[in-house]
């Protein structure tokens, strides 16, 4: 049973996503349930398969679609190929997905009214796109899933408001220019080694000391450029704000958190599986020392731009820039304490995002206002969401016990390890900024405007007068926001676990 | 002797757990009090349940388990936490009695919220005093800057909100941009081994220069212990409400910073240590500076909290000069200042308070021939004046003559300099308060109509003030217990 659960993981979502087509615009409340069954199994079984991997040593869980055998050693047919990383990444969107389908409930019936079921139905394909591009081994069908996802996704995004469309726009531009360097460069490996699997490509690479070829250099740029303009890598990063700020609510609560963090997995597969290491990081190419460089600038000039912003959802979005430099970063330090640092960063982050995320369209949602000068007293009126919204906060700006601080903590380690002290600076200079941007909504929220009188301050009661009076959403919408931000502490204090399994993935492929 | 003891947590955890309780006795003040009480006399007589164990030259240890490799968050108790804890948690006693006279007495609102942040932060400031590891010493530093923050702009006008924001952009800021950095240095410098124990963890195991760049990234990211250049968060939290400026300004919080460069010093480094890496003087010369500095400051504030702050400042130095001499007698004067300017600068804030209280005054130029009115508290300001400048009888006496003996002992003649000339400094921004106060009568022009009415402070001001000034005189008498903590450390 144990070896089906990889694409039992994509297929269940799948037939949801059909189901919930064929049951059409009429029945909002039966696509609702479909595809929150659907979505609760997938991630019951991406459970299973992080205890299944646990459980047999780390050893990666490799299924060949249509059972295709190989054939003089190299694989023919589809791979997929999950170990740890994989299998956390996977948990991760699925269980995001699940619980952003309960939050859905109430809005998307206002949100996307008459399209109901195309919204179930699309966010089910992500979702299915997403965790095949986690799972795959192949090159080619990575760049096939990456399109699957996007294409979801630029319709997803289009359903929201007036904006919404050219934003969309936007993105379909970037998008696919992303995709097509990520499709040349693949082009480019597959001209040289003549497969599309990622560990066969590697093997032949390596077999006939390809490494210094220089249309490998120019498949790995490719690859690269390709990526990071999918993840928003700054300067790359255009299509992001508009994007997931005029996204229905309940999109942008799925794919801000998700989205950017899968891309980055991926760079982090294609720079250590597909590449591997010493390619990567040899000094013999400028780019390591270069991207590092491009990270900080990301770093700072993310923190900036948000800053820059009273708008708190496009304030969210810059921070997510700021974030995927911490990523990259990360990764291109050249040790393993930096790229299992970038990597649980992936998870707090998504965690941490999901949160604030939630938190947010809660906020706007009831406010009726997105700009943070009208958050007044919002402690007092919104308690429960206000508390979830601080934990999200005291993450962004990393104080402990909070999964933010962890992630801080391992990526300034390995910056420190590999004495990349710029980086190190714009890790903290970033912190401090955040600081600044959420004590900002903090003093807001918390003492509303100056004024000259004041009563007694009397948290949690509902009969003070209507200025304060409670006004909570529902608890569909703060269930969610719970569990969000109960993971982000969760994954805080389970950090040393985390990082330990982290780490022996990726020592198991270092040696 | 290292011994497993759940004492710690308790008295860590017994403020935390008032703060559910103040909460939900919001509607009857006296009950809520009631409860602060409570808990401040538990966790006091927790502390003296410690003290005997550790006079003994045991160790008490508490642990939650490991949260990052190799370290976990830890309590361990050892001379110099039992003593800061034995300060604090006293002090703690007085400053609710004294809140309460306050508080009432002016009518303040949101008296629950005031209360229970309070609270928390005395739970994060035992935390710092039993922390046992720098990651532990850091996670309740920071949350006591967060728990503080709301203390500091409870008044939550616009003069308050810029204090508040000066507050925490310096507290927090510095400590994530500085010693965030130092530690996962040392971290990865010492090989995961960030804890306190017998014998410094980065005692060997790193070079001059790169010490000196821990060294101060430590000395000046612990902004709570008031170095310029990092000092001026204090005189803008002066817009706290007095009993916030006379614990957490005067006692808890800029005690917490200096306590955490004694750490530094001697736990992290040490002291012979620091000798051979010879980076002490830097740090010598930064505190000499700011002694001076903020006491000719101090001379220019008319506003008598604003000029007890820019003194916190001054006398937070010494304690920071004590230990970098680096020798026995420096970090004895620099622990015994710890307890007497504690005691010594919170009267002087309570007299600032009742003052306030009482008369509306907050200029030291409209305190002249107050005296008449006022004669207990002034008395008392003049206790506490010469406890902090340092004369006999009274307690400061004896912290700075080890401060002297510290000097001497590390040939710093220049250091002997100034601590004479700021010991003079301190007698003219202090003295001429309770003098003008107490024997000039004011001048005829202004309010002898206003003035006639004003009457001392409620007693619940007037007694903690009595009790802190009397404590002044008996820790000159009695200075045993702090030596012997004291040599505790420098041993």
């Amino acid at each position: 049973m144990t070896e089906h659960f990889p694409v039992l993981i994509l297929l269940v979502p799948l037939f949801g996503a059909l189901i919930v087509v064929l049951l059409g615009k009429e029945r909002p409340n039966q696509c609702w349930m479909t595809s929150l069954i659907s979505l609760g199994i997938s991630s019951i079984i991406s459970l299973f398969t992080v205890v299944a991997v646990l459980a047999d040593k780390f050893q990666t869980i490799r299924y060949r679609m249509g059972g295709w055998p190989e054939s003089n050693g190299y694989e023919v047919g589809i791979e997929l190929r999950v170990d740890i990383l994989a299998a956390l990444v996977v948990f991760a969107v699925t269980f995001v997905g699940f619980v952003n389908t309960i939050y859905s409930k109430t809005r998307a019936e206002t949100e996307v009214q008459g399209k109901v079921s195309f919204f179930y139905a699309l966010i089910q394909l992500l979702i299915v796109g997403l965790c095949g591009i986690v799972m795959t081994n192949d090159a080619f069908n990575l760049y096939v899933l990456i399109e699957i996802t996007s294409l979801t996704s630029y319709a997803l995004i289009a359903m929201g408001n007036r904006r919404a469309a050219l934003s969309s726009f936007n993105y379909v531009i970037m998008g696919t220019i992303g995709a097509s360097f990520y499709l040349l460069g693949v082009g480019y490996l597959y001209i040289k080694t003549g497969t599309l699997n990622i560990d066969d490509i590697r093997m032949v690479l390596g077999n006939n000391n390809l490494w210094e070829h220089q249309s490998i250099i120019v498949a790995f740029i490719f690859i690269m450029l390709g990526l990071w303009t999918k993840m928003a890598f700054f300067p790359l990063h255009g299509w992001l704000p508009n994007a997931y700020a005029y996204a229905p609510s309940m999109t942008g609560t799925f794919m801000a958190p998700l989205m950017t963090k899968v891309m980055v997995y991926v760079m982090i597969r294609v720079m250590v599986w597909l590449f591997g290491n010493e390619f990567v990081y040899s000094g013999q190419h400028v780019w390591g020392e270069l991207v590092i460089w491009m990270s900080v600038i990301a770093i700072v000039a993310g923190s900036l731009l948000a800053l820059a912003r009273t708008d708190i959802k496009k304030m969210l979005t810059y921070l997510i820039v700021a974030e995927v430099g911490y990523m990259v970063g990360g990764a291109w330090l050249g040790n393993v304490t930096g790229q299992a640092g970038a990597f649980y960063h992936i998870l707090s982050d998504a965690a941490m995002t999901f949160c604030l995320f939630i938190a947010a369209s809660i906020i706007v949602l009831r406010v009726g206002d997105s700009r943070v000068n009208a958050f007044d007293n919002l402690f007092r009126k919104m308690p429960l969401t206000m508390i979830g919204f601080t934990v999200g906060a005291l993450s962004m700006i990393g104080l402990p016990p909070t999964c933010g601080f962890f992630s801080k903590w391992y990526l300034i380690s390995g910056g420190i390890e590999a004495g990349q002290w710029e980086y190190v600076c714009a890790l903290i200079f970033s912190s401090l900024v955040n600081a600044v941007i959420f004590f900002r909504i903090f003093e807001r929220a918390y003492f509303g405007q100056i004024t000259e009188v004041k009563e007694d301050f009397v948290p949690f009661d509902s009969d003070a007068n209507p200025e304060t009076a409670i006004k909570e959403v529902p608890w569909s919408m703060l269930f969610p926001l719970f569990i969000a931000s109960g993971f982000v502490l969760l994954v805080g204090i389970m950090n040393r676990t985390l990082f330990e399994w982290i780490q022996t993935a990726l020592k198991m492929v270092n040696t | 002797m290292i011994e497993f003891s759940f004492i710690p947590l308790f008295t860590w955890l017994v403020s935390l757990l008032a703060v559910p309780a103040i909460l939900l006795c919001r509607k009857k003040p006296d009950v809520r009090e009631g409860v602060t009480f409570l808990a401040a006399f538990l966790k006091l007589g927790m502390v003296f349940m410690m003290l005997p164990l550790i006079r003994d030259g045991k160790i008490l240890h508490f642990r939650f388990g490991e949260i990052l490799p190799g370290i976990p968050i830890e309590f361990r108790v050892d001379g110099l936490g039992i003593l800061f804890a034995l300060v604090a948690s006293s002090l703690w006693i007085l400053t609710t009695l004294y809140s309460v006279g306050y508080m009432r007495g002016l009518k303040e609102h949101d008296q629950t919220r005031f209360f229970a942040y309070f609270a928390i932060s005395l739970s994060a400031t035992i935390g710092v005093a039993f922390a046992g590891n720098l990651l532990t010493l850091y996670i309740f530093y920071e949350i006591l800057s967060l728990s503080t923050y709301p203390l500091v702009i409870h008044h939550g006008d616009k003069e308050a909100r810029t204090g508040g924001r000066t507050y925490l952009s310096h507290l927090l800021g510095t400590s994530v941009a500085f010693v965030l950095p130092a530690m996962i240095y040392c971290y990865w410098k010492s090989g995961t081994d960030i804890n306190f124990t017998e014998g410094a963890f980065l005692d060997g195991k790193i070079g001059s220069s790169d010490g000196l760049i821990v060294l101060l990234a430590f000395t000046l990211g612990f902004a709570k212990s008031g170095l310029m250049p990092f000092h001026s968060w204090l005189p803008n939290a002066m817009v706290a409400p007095t009993p916030v400026s006379a614990l957490l300004h005067a006692v808890a919080v800029v005690k917490v910073g200096v306590f955490c460069v004694l750490r530094i010093f001697t736990g992290v480094f040490d002291t012979d240590f620091l000798q051979k890496l010879n980076v002490g003087t830097v740090i010598t010369y930064i505190a000499a500076f700011t002694i001076i500095v903020s006491s000719l400051i101090a001379l220019t504030q008319d506003n008598l909290k604003r000029r007890l702050a820019f003194s916190t400042i001054g006398q937070l130095a010494y304690i920071v000069l004590g230990v970098s001499f680096l020798s026995s007698n420096g970090v004895t004067g620099s622990v015994m200042h710890i307890a007497m300017h504690a005691f010594g600068k919170i009267t002087l804030f309570f007299c600032a308070g009742a003052i306030f209280v009482a008369s509306g005054k907050k200029y030291i130029s409209q305190m002249v021939g107050l005296g008449k009115q006022m004669p207990i508290t002034m008395i008392a300001f003049l206790i506490g004046s010469l406890s902090i400048i340092g004369l006999p009888p009274f307690g400061g006496a004896w912290s700075k003559w080890y401060l002297f003996l510290g000097a001497l002992d590390a040939n710093q003649t220049a250091m002997v300099i100034v601590l004479v000339i700021s010991s003079l400094l301190n007698i003219a921004y202090l003295l001429p308060i309770p003098v003008n106060a107490l024997f000039r009568s004011p001048s005829q022009k202004d309010g002898k109509d206003s003035d006639s009415g004003i009457k001392e402070a409620p007693l619940a001001c007037l007694i903690p003030l009595c009790i802190t000034a009397l404590a002044g005189l008996l820790f000159f008498l009695f200075p045993g217990l702090g030596f012997e903590l004291a040599q505790l450390i420098t041993k």
